[in-house]
């Protein structure tokens, strides 16, 4: 053994010491592969209960026969013989009411079936159960239903239909559907992002390339990272304040000629949203103009380029990969924010698709809530389907802004 | 000697970061169409000589500059002198190649482009990438990346970008020193090609290439405060067989450095 050596173990001292070497890697290899079975337990625990709700047996029954209203077998109606049975048999009251609100001529077939099993027929849900039990309790179910309630029906269903994606809100959880919350959030990304994109980009563009670094543009730019992580329910005072109330005439559309709102509009929201959303755009806007390369910048000055032709030549479209994730970003969290649309006053019941900025709305996450406190089970259930729904939205719209990033992702 | 004979003068040119004087007392006069080099060891304030030249140093926050540089007798750091006008002027190529990530034509004709260049841009693209000794080699493929170039290739596209913008001056800050000794040949023979129409300015410290490429050299060296400053300024002949200054001896000698 040569001199130099004598403070490294040799031989089977070597190979103990390795030994140990390899045990301590297996125990931290062993800690975070359990950390990962954690985390993908919890998330399919978290779909595996949504979807237990959002399926199961239902039992229901008929307060009223239809064979009372028609001798037609109730799948097999037409659009004018319900229009006919619904004029015959609704208050002239309650036919003007809903005349009022979308002529019965112009409604399609389905709705009106569903206007007929609702005011008619009325569908009385007795009972729900989940998935699991569905599957596995089956038989117990149809004898605690056979005893129980004598003329029910009980049916498998999924609360998930078509037909809840396209219908607005009812008191009656089994016609209630999502089509107004859908709209409603989908108008609040909108906004928000259109707020939110612009002034954030620009926001990150003057501190990252042309503010000089002082002890102000310090404060500023703690400030903006400390903003990222304020309650929302924090901007939903300052959207009741500043949006819902100082402006008021914009925010309603008084400004614009619309008469019959206040500042509880779909816009007062979409603007607290994109306040909520502003200092992570900033925030990821910043990094992202961060890692585009000194020396591309300095290859343009080089050649006499302007500041701002470097930026806008070289700087944003280099950046825009990082814009863009800052934007997934804020989608998540415009579609999944709640307290702040309460306190800026979403309706929770409205059967009205908002359809302009001046729009009272209501959103999904705060439909889910509305469900859930509910006492009725079956409102349980569409509420784990409406949360279905939501992810849903989500991945769709995070794939596409995944998509269009990817494609700004030119590889040179 | 006539004063229209020197592309750029500088007069007691000082750059400082805030308080700490980085090159210091700088006096050259740099010939048109020859090549100077400016060589000395590393941290001696090179570079930042070099990036005076085309007022780079603008974008360091801290870094002002005292003295003149003279370009045709106006002073480049005088007030009514707009440092775009400067680099449009006074053309830089890198240390390390940094082609835009566009086209090999776009790399050409951007520049080109926001100077609001009017004659025919395929023209100037091909007599650029011809300058630039680099025509043949991407004739065919003018649409694709850039980045595709070999890292020499790439060097001399920077070269052709900014010769396209027609500069009075080229500085090089170590153009080759990214580069194989092959490609390094290259960018030296060309520097030879181009010095029959621009004056060009080179940071090296490579010594064989400065005593093989240049007609003039700036030996520059730190003082005890660590400023840097230019201890010697002669024909290259001169600096490496009958150096004036001990200091410039042992180093191109290799004795130091």
């Amino acid at each position: 053994m040569s001199e130099q050596n004598q403070n490294y173990p040799e031989g089977s001292a070597f190979y103990s010491e390795l030994r140990k070497r390899y045990l301590t890697a297996t125990i931290w290899q062993t800690l975070f592969l359990s950390a990962l079975v954690i985390a993908i337990i919890s998330l399919t625990a978290l779909i595996y209960n949504v979807l237990d709700g959002a399926f199961g047996y239902v039992a229901y029954d008929y307060k009223n026969d239809p064979a009372e209203f028609t001798s037609t077998p109730i799948h097999e109606l037409t659009k004018e013989e319900l229009l006919t049975i619904l004029k015959a048999e609704l208050s002239s009251g309650a036919y003007n009411k809903l005349d009022n609100e979308k002529k019965m001529e112009d409604r399609s077939q389905s709705d009106l079936y569903i206007l007929f099993l609702e005011r008619l027929v009325q569908i009385d849900t007795k009972a729900t159960w989940s998935m699991t039990d569905s599957l596995t309790r089956g038989d117990e179910i149809r004898a605690e239903v056979a005893e129980k309630y004598p003329d029910a029906e009980l049916e498998f269903r999924s609360w998930l239909t078509p037909q809840f994606l396209t219908t607005p809100m009812s008191s009656k959880a089994e016609f209630a559907g999502v089509r107004t919350a859908v709209l409603g959030s989908l108008w609040l990304v909108g906004i928000a992002i259109l707020f939110a994109l612009p002034v954030g980009v620009g926001a990150a563009v003057y501190l990252q390339e042309y503010a000089p670094h002082n002890w102000l543009t310090n404060i500023i730019q703690t400030n903006i990272n400390n903003l990222a992580g304020v309650p929302s329910i924090v901007y939903g005072m300052l959207g009741l304040a500043v949006f819902v109330r100082v402006m008021e005439s914009f925010t309603s559309g008084a400004m614009f000629g619309v008469t019959d709102s206040n500042g509880r509009t779909v816009l007062s929201a979409g603007l607290t949203m994109g306040i909520l959303v502003l200092p992570l755009m900033i925030i990821n806007a910043q990094e992202a103009i961060k890692a585009v390369p000194d020396s591309l910048r300095q290859a343009a000055f080089g050649v006499g380029a302007t500041r701002w032709q470097t930026i806008w030549h070289h700087v944003l479209p280099n950046a825009l990969p990082g814009i863009m994730t800052g934007s997934i970003l804020a989608i998540s969290r415009t579609l999944g924010e709640t307290a702040p649309l309460i306190v800026v006053g979403a309706s929770t019941f409205i059967s009205l698709d908002p359809d302009s900025p001046f729009s009272k709305f209501t959103a999904l996450p705060i439909q889910i809530y509305q469900w859930t406190t509910r006492p009725q089970a079956e409102f349980h259930s569409i509420a784990a389907s409406a949360i279905v729904v939501l992810l849903v939205l989500l991945l769709s719209l995070n794939a596409t802004a995944i998509l269009l990033r990817n494609r700004t992702q030119r590889k040179w | 000697m006539e004063n229209n004979n020197y592309a750029i003068e500088t007069n007691d040119l000082s750059i400082h970061y805030g308080s700490f004087t980085a090159v210091k007392g700088v006096n050259m006069k740099v010939e048109r169409q020859k090549i100077t080099a400016i060589i000395g060891p590393s941290g001696c304030g090179k570079s930042t000589l070099l990036r005076a030249f085309n007022r780079m140093n603008d974008f360091v926050p801290s870094c002002h500059v005292t003295g003149e540089l003279l370009l045709d007798n106006q002073n480049l750091y005088s007030k009514d002198i707009d440092p775009v006008e400067v680099r449009r002027k006074i053309g830089m190529v890198f240390q390390k190649p940094n082609p835009f990530p566009k086209s090999i034509y776009e790399n050409i004709a951007w520049g080109a482009r926001i100077n609001g260049f009017k004659g025919k841009m395929d023209e100037l693209v091909e007599q650029s990438l011809r300058s630039a000794a680099l025509w043949d080699e991407v004739k065919d493929k003018l649409q694709q990346s850039a980045y595709a170039l070999s890292g020499g290739q790439q060097q001399r596209l920077c070269i052709a970008r900014t010769i396209a913008i027609q500069p009075e001056i080229i500085l090089m800050d170590e153009p080759a020193s990214a580069l194989d000794p092959i490609s390094t040949l290259r960018i030296e023979e060309l520097m030879q090609e181009l010095k029959k129409n621009y004056t060009i300015i080179i940071v090296t410290h490579n010594m064989q290439q400065a005593a093989r490429a240049s007609d003039y050299t700036a030996m520059m060296m730190i003082d005890d405060q660590r400023a840097g400053g230019v201890i010697e300024f002669d024909a290259t002949k001169t600096i490496f067989t009958r150096p004036g200054d001990k200091r410039t001896e042992d180093y191109v000698t290799g004795r130091f450095g």
